[in-house]
């Protein structure tokens, strides 16, 4: 039997945040409650990167649709976010303005920008790798009435309906949930793809439009940010064979782990 | 990877990538990041078996690395010279090799198509090369005829219906891996280098064969071979209607010896981060050797000469773009930024000490490597006289 799948429309946006490089050296500035940016490279959070190549793989898999990437930040974003377009994204929109600490307040902004947009899905990584807040999604999930599923490390859509994996302790969860969803994008969902050179050529001359908009009062403050203690140098305790005693005794009365 | 060293970051000592736009950023990380994930794993390996790794062509091309700074009409990426230069320098990281690889493709073999050929060779052969779908060899060094190619002896003679070429190539870069090549043959007297013409000679034809040179100890992740051209019959539309004389090779040398010099910084680079690594890290007589006045003047030393490569080779792309270049200030590059990067992989293979003679390091690899790009697109030395020519007057060769 033969069935013609239906060619689907998917409108898919991509919320994306600009993160240091997880390799930079970071350094804290002189207020005290952020890092010294200078110096620093920074690059799409990764988890974002995983949400991008889900909305550009669904997309490209329907045949037809649009892809939005979607940044909340001051002006550096849009480098960040010509990164998407460069990857394939079809057009961009800065939310031009100053994230707070206060999750919620944020999550405002954006939900505000995404209500009207007519999405069937809206993307974002997990969390972000440089304030681990882990809250943007859902909170963008609730503002908006939307269903939302955290964490997605398989995707897939048909119908209307979204299948997902998630990973859970000890075990995974499949879950379903209909369009339009919010989905939160966790390490496993796929590999994300390169900018190709003819990508990162085009993405100039895609529209990214710049929106201006103001964030709520924050009713979070950052107090201060300190470094990780540094860790103790390693100590060697021998070569190859030779040094399984002392490491033994090491671990039996130091680290106390046998 | 190798020496506990951390991701690999590049050097920048005097903010070169102010000097650089979003998009040449932008290429730079993009390749850099295809390195890392599917060059590096297996580069060792291919090395030590002395294979070319293929399976790496077809997501070259789908990155758009092969004649990147050649016009988006037929395929290519159509990027600046910079960004251009920028892919070399980052594939020379990874390994001279795939380097050369990609440099025979684009600027040995598709440039003189676009510079030299017809608007039908044009279309019908770059987007073809651009995909990786026809992989392209260079064919102009001889047995008897390196440094001085005018004096080459493949020949082509017309026929009624087309040309027949016949002669040996030395020494060609991926010689047997190739389905096109690009033959430079005299169609006139054998003493006459202004009869040099270039051919498109498919490598299936009957009288074409090519046989891979053994027991390299360079370049080993790099096909090269010798061709063989016995009555090889091509049609009349096989020959590049604007080539005339030893310039048009000459101008396609100028190409990938521009990339070349990139290359070399790249090299360079990743010696320069290995050692820095492996210093700081390897402690001996109770304290790393970075502690030690003379690993710090190796570094220095290293940082240093990259830091002027890199204002080099950024200063001639920026005259490339502009369109001011000359083969001359090329030369110079080359032959300044190859033998800085020579110098980089000894000293940093050294510092190494025993270590630095395994494949699991990259130093020893690419001091080895760097031999081969030192003598091939012209020799370090036919440099020096070209730049005496240049500066006296007085052609010394
Ligand atoms: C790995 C590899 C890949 C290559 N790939 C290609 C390719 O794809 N296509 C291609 O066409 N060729 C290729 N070549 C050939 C390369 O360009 C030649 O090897 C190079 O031009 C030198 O020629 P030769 O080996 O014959 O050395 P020679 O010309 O014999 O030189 C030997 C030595 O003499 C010196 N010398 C020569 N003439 C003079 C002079 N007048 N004054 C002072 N010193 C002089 C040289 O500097 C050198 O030190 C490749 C070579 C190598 C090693």
């Amino acid at each position: 039997m033969t069935y013609f799948r239906k060619r689907i429309d998917m409108k898919i946006a991509i919320c994306l945040r600009r993160v240091p490089d997880t390799t930079a050296k970071i350094v804290i500035g002189p207020s005290g409650v952020a890092i010294d940016e200078a110096g620093v490279k920074f690059v799409p959070n990764p988890y974002d990167e995983y949400a991008l190549e889900a909305g550009l793989a669904l997309v490209g898999a329907a045949g037809a649709g649009e892809t939005v990437v979607v940044g909340f930040a001051g002006d550096s974003v849009q480098e960040t976010l010509r990164t998407a377009l460069a990857m394939g994204v079809d057009r961009a929109v800065h939310l031009q303005g100053t994230p707070t600490a206060d999750g919620l307040a944020n999550a405002r902004v954006l939900a505000d920008h995404l209500r009207d947009g007519g999405y069937d899905l809206i993307l974002f990584g997990k969390l972000a790798v440089d304030d681990y807040g882990q809250q943007t999604g859902v909170m963008v999930a609730e503002l908006l009435g939307l269903p939302c599923a955290t964490a997605i490390s398989s995707l897939s859509v048909d119908g209307g309906v979204a299948t997902v994996t998630r990973e859970v302790e000890g075990g995974v969860e499949n879950a379903t949930c209909a369009l339009p969803a919010v989905l939160t994008c966790d390490k496993g969902l796929n590999t994300p793809r390169l900018p190709s050179l003819k990508g990162i050529m085009a993405a100039k001359k895609k529209p990214l439009d710049i929106v201006p908009v103001t964030v709520g009062e924050s009713r979070v403050t950052v107090v201060s940010l300190a470094m990780p203690p540094e860790r103790a140098a390693g100590r060697m305790l021998g070569e190859g064979a030779a040094a399984v005693p002392a490491l033994i005794t090491a671990l039996t009365t130091e680290a106390k782990v046998l | 990877m190798a020496g506990g060293s951390a991701a690999y970051t590049g050097v920048d000592f005097y903010d070169m990538d102010s000097l650089l736009s979003e998009e040449e950023r932008a290429v730079r990380d993009t390749v850099r990041s295809w390195v890392d994930d599917h060059l590096m794993p297996v580069i060792g390996d291919c090395y030590i078996e002395g294979r070319f790794p293929k399976e790496l062509i077809p997501g070259m091309a789908e990155l758009g690395l092969f004649g990147a700074n050649l016009p988006e009409e037929y395929g290519c990426a159509g990027l600046n010279n910079v960004a251009y230069g920028l892919i070399m320098q980052e594939l020379e990281r990874g390994d001279s090799g795939i380097r050369s690889f990609a440099s025979v493709q684009g600027a040995l073999v598709m440039y003189p198509v676009y510079a030299f050929g017809s608007e039908e060779q044009k279309k019908y052969w770059l987007p073809k090369m651009a995909a990786g779908e026809e992989i392209g060899c260079f064919g102009l060094t001889e047995p008897d005829f390196g440094s001085n190619p005018g004096g080459l002896i493949t020949t082509a003679r017309e026929t009624a219906d087309g040309w027949v070429l016949n002669g040996t190539k030395m020494w060609i870069t991926n010689g047997s891996q190739a389905t096109v090549s690009i033959i430079w043959a005299k169609t006139g007297d054998i003493d006459d280098a202004k009869s040099i013409r270039g051919f498109i000679v498919p490598t299936n034809l009957p009288g074409f064969t090519a046989k891979d040179q053994k027991g390299k100890l360079s370049l080993r992740a790099s096909d090269t071979s010798e061709l063989h051209l016995q009555d090889v019959h091509v049609p009349k539309d096989a020959i590049l209607p604007l080539s005339g004389g030893l310039k048009s090779p000459l101008m396609c040398l100028t190409q990938a010896r521009y990339g070349i010099a990139w290359g070399g910084v790249g090299a360079a680079m990743a010696c320069f981060d290995e050692a820095r690594s492996y210093a700081a890290n390897r402690i001996m007589f109770d304290k790393p050797i970075a502690a030690t006045q003379i690993q710090q003047e190796r570094l220095a030393e290293m940082l240093t000469e990259i830091t002027k490569g890199q204002l080099l080779v950024l200063q001639l792309g920026r005259l490339k773009d502009k369109g001011t270049m000359t083969p001359s200030q090329v030369s110079l590059a080359k032959r300044n930024n190859i033998n800085m990067a020579c110098e980089c992989a000894r000293e940093a293979r050294r510092l190494l000490g025993g270590n630095g003679i395994l494949i699991e390091y990259h130093s020893m690899r690419h001091m080895a490597n760097l031999e081969s790009v030192y003598t091939y697109e012209g020799t370090h030395d036919m440099h020096s006289l070209i730049l005496g020519q240049e500066i006296t007057g007085i052609a010394a060769y």
